[in-house]
């Protein structure tokens, strides 16, 4: 099952570092839980689905819907290593060109038609054809072309060595040729049958229906390569209010969602809901931040940047905004990934530091409201985020409340999503932002970074300019030499610690809960559903049967 | 009177027309654009994507150019596509959430109009005295309860605590293995909360309305007259002092078949109902212009029909108004 988030750089939650769970009760060994047959599962989601071929959308609803009928050529394992799937094993040549991936034989579509190499081929052609609106074309940019060796071989050759190659063919979702053919031909891949009604992959679960707005019904697949899933239906509900999934959860109507860190500190721990289901806690590959823009010549000075960083104290906004569900953050790798330089140290709460770096720069005397001034100007500026994200709002005034201390000014604006994206991230009209990145599979932040990426469309949005990063980003996504990849990484997180472009502030923990009727739950660094094919439900706990 | 009629539906035209450009107007001066997916950063190659759209949208067009081109497309009875990733057809999006908001909405005005209206008769005829008072109270309750908020006390209670109703969405997710009449029932069963939390607050209106109207109708000199005449109270209430106070609430209804089809989207939400109103707002935050466009279209529409037939109900009821004919 494919258990790759999508690739572009929204809020994903696979995650490293620690995990623990919360309630005991789910060793398979012991008697009458067996592994069995049956039973369904129940999910839901906040958002809709917006179609049902992943290369199409970037929605997580309709990536996670996507997970279940589709796979990859690889995907990742718990501690996010990259495994076989589609593909049973895969070799790079030496210049790191040419990869050739191993079919596994004997798989069928949903439709009983086999899947072969042609269909590997035929997804990358859909994915790059102009016509075809995706958002992961890039991915596949590189490439020069893709052979089908014989039916169970595939060559991609790149154009120039790409370290994310492994990777973009397990987020790509394999479609199938003999369907969408000609679709892809006439450039209207979104109008088939595949995109709304009938898609067909060859994922461990089939399509039975949806009712858009209200639910998207799946059935295992009992041809399915890797083994039948336990587990005989999936319902993955849509449910637009998060205070209604959680009441459905203790109804028992939802058997898993994530929890929001105030009802797993707070409402979730009396005896009922303890006693049926488990909590589960690792962490997540967002982190939240204040971002600057520098352009503006007060942010452009790295004193400024580094005594904002020292005069909020971090540790208790984490303890204030998630209940301490979550961890600091140093730079953008996730923690505990192999990206992630361990020895750079984050930036202490320091409020005295702070003032003596700000005195540096030139912002010695304060006026009569005790705001620093420089030049008969005090030092004040705006604090924006989107509205609706409850968690930013309250950063925000936190930051605003630690910078008065040192004497900094800040007017905090709550903006609808779509206008403060089109009217002030994009035009470069903003002073400073609270908002969150999600990480990926892959530590490559190219997009994020490198200098050439500050376009009004491009997601460096806070015009960072920095030779040394531009150098080691390059190095970091060109090569694919591990060791090399490594130290390049390191010396990014490194530099971007030092330099303070923006105030990493922490990584949330996700929290998800689960009947405890479910077993082979294994959380780790992928999350939870990595392995879903293999959860079941014992014969006597279950609750769904599935005509 | 058929003259009356067809007259108001021919002029409804132009109205139409000006409705949607002015609704265009102002749907296009709010700032942001499509091809985002709300809270969730899109990535330069996402907008690229977009970026074919645009020019399949002609979204690259002169705004007054957009519109004549909608408008076209209109004349032929075709709504368009929706920017979302699946691109269906406007029409299409309607007709599914369409049928379930309208049956929540009559449903609910028809209980609140059942309801209402002896309530308001009740509280007149009886003013002042403990009836009148505690009903006074309760629907002003319910006027100032939020509704997520008495929707979320209910779920609670009658969903979590007693177990008695289901907690949201239409059906159970494994109703397809129901049998019929337990299909039927299950689906009504999920209907019960979201009806509750849209009639309580309705009351209000209504039965004030209702019992100001009853109060005035009820001191009039044709009353006493009936009085004297020795007819049964239950009568002169019943049918003379009734038919005459009725005619406010049904202005009030002909204004409100309007909001039949949106202004439930805090019940649809909490209550994940797949309706119209949830549409309309997903449609907002992600600028999908075609579906709001549709939507105005048909709201419109329902406007100017509502507003006919409530002229023409009058005109029934009361005898005194004859529409289109010629004073001498």
């Amino acid at each position: 099952m494919r258990t790759l988030i999508a690739m572009s750089l929204v809020l994903s939650l696979a995650a490293t570092g620690g995990c623990n769970r919360e309630a005991a009760g789910s060793d398979p060994s012991t008697g009458p839980n067996t592994p069995a047959v049956g039973d369904t599962l129940i999910e839901a989601s906040i958002a809709n689905v917006s179609g049902l071929i992943p290369t199409l959308t970037s929605d997580s609803a309709s990536h996670e819907v996507g997970a279940y009928i589709y796979n990859g050529l690889v995907t990742l394992g718990r501690d996010l290593e990259i495994v076989p799937e589609l593909a049973d094993s895969w070799s790079f040549s030496k210049d790191c060109l040419t990869l050739d991936f191993k079919l596994h034989p004997g798989v069928r579509w949903h439709d009983g038609k086999p899947f072969t190499a042609d269909d590997v081929v035929f997804t990358w052609e859909a994915t790059t054809n102009p016509k075809t609106p995706s958002p992961y074309r890039s991915d596949f940019a590189d490439i020069d072309k893709v052979q089908a060796l014989d039916p169970l071989t595939v060559r991609v050759i790149y154009r120039k060595p790409y370290a994310k190659a492994l990777l973009s063919w397990g987020s790509a979702s394999i479609l199938p040729r003999h369907l969408l053919d000609s679709y892809n031909r006439d450039g209207k891949l979104r109008e088939s049958p595949q995109n709304w009604t009938a898609p067909v992959g060859t994922g461990p679960y089939r399509f039975k229906e949806m009712k858009s707005g209200e639910k998207v019904v799946l059935v295992s697949n009992p041809d399915y390569f890797q083994g039948q899933p336990y587990i005989s239906r999936v319902v993955y509900r849509i449910i637009p209010s998060q205070a209604t999934i959680f009441l459905e959860l203790k109804a028992k109507g939802v058997d898993l969602t994530r929890l929001t860190a105030l009802q797993y500190r707070r409402q979730t721990d009396y005896p009922a809901f303890l006693k049926s289901y488990n909590k589960f806690r690792y962490a997540g590959s967002g982190y939240t931040y204040v971002g600057f823009n520098l352009k503006d010549p007060r942010f452009a000075d790295r004193r400024v940047r580094r005594a904002i960083a020292h005069a909020i104290n971090r540790q208790d906004l984490l303890d204030g905004v998630v209940l301490g569900l979550g961890r600091l953050a140093t730079g953008p790798f996730r923690p505990g990934s192999w990206a992630e330089n361990p020895n750079v140290k984050g930036i202490s709460y320091d409020p005295r530091k702070a003032a003596a770096l700000l005195a540096d720069a030139g912002w010695k005397s304060k006026n009569a409201q005790g705001l620093l001034v420089k030049d008969g100007q005090p030092f004040t500026f705006e604090l924006m985020t989107n509205q609706g994200n409850d968690e930013r709002k309250k950063i925000a005034e936190i930051v605003q409340a630690s910078l008065r201390e040192v004497g900094i000014g800040v007017d905090i604006r709550i903006i609808e999503w779509a206008s403060l994206l089109k009217e002030h991230v994009k035009k470069r009209s903003f002073d400073a932002l609270v908002l969150g990145w999600g990480t990926g599979a892959d530590p490559d932040q190219f997009v994020v970074w490198h200098s050439s990426q500050s376009g009004p469309d491009d997601l460096n949005h806070i015009s960072y300019k920095n030779p040394e990063v531009d150098q080691l980003l390059e190095t970091g996504r060109s090569s694919c030499v591990q060791a090399d990849r490594v130290k390049a990484y390191h010396k990014l997180h490194e530099v971007l610690a030092e330099d303070q472009p923006l105030v990493f502030l922490y990584w949330q923990d996700v929290l998800p809960a689960a009947s405890n009727r479910i077993f082979g739950i294994d959380p780790g660094p992928a999350g939870i559903k990595w392995n879903e094919p293999k959860w079941f439900v014992p014969k006597h706990l279950q609750r769904y049967t599935s005509g | 009177m058929l003259a009356y009629a067809l007259r108001r539906l021919v002029l409804a035209i132009p109205l139409i027309l000006g409705i949607t450009l002015i609704s265009f107007m102002v749907i296009h001066l709010a700032p942001g654009e499509p091809g985002q997916t709300p809270g969730e950063m899109v990535t330069a190659e996402a907008k690229r994507a977009y970026e074919q759209l645009k020019v399949e949208y002609h979204l690259d067009r002169p705004l007054p150019e957009q519109y004549w081109i909608w408008l076209k497309r209109l004349a032929r009875l075709d709504l368009g596509r929706s920017f979302a990733p699946h691109g269906r057809p406007v029409l299409s999006m309607i007709g599914e959430r369409l049928p379930i908001t309208l049956l929540l909405n009559i449903v609910e005005i028809l209980i609140i109009v059942a309801l209402a209206v002896p309530i308001g008769v009740l509280s007149a005829t009886r003013q002042y005295s403990a009836f009148d008072k505690f009903t006074t109270i309760f629907v002003f309750v319910g006027f100032a309860t939020p509704e997520f908020w008495l929707a979320l006390l209910l779920m609670i209670l009658f969903g979590i605590q007693l177990g008695w109703l289901p907690i949201s969405g239409l059906r159970s997710p494994t109703a397809e293995y129901f049998t019929f009449w337990r299909q039927q029932l299950d689906f009504l069963s999920h209907l019960v909360m979201p009806i509750m939390v849209a009639t309580f607050g309705g009351l209000a209106g209504y039965s004030r309305y209702m019992r100001q109207s009853m109060l005035e109708v009820v001191r009039q000199d044709y009353i006493q007259s009936a009085r004297a005449k020795g007819l049964a109270e239950r009568v002169v209430i019943g049918k003379h002092a009734l038919r005459n106070a009725l005619l406010p609430i049904i202005t009030i209804l002909a204004l409100s078949l309007p909001t039949l089809i949106g202004s439930s989207v805090i019940v649809e939400s909490i209550f994940a109902i797949p309706g119209m109103g949830q549409l309309m707002v997903q449609a907002a935050y992600e600028r999908d212009y075609p579906v709001l466009m549709g939507n105005l279209v048909f709201v419109a529409t329902l406007t100017l029909i509502a507003n006919l037939m409530a002229d023409i109900a009058y005109s029934l009821v009361d005898p005194r108004i004859r529409v289109g004919r010629r004073r001498r």
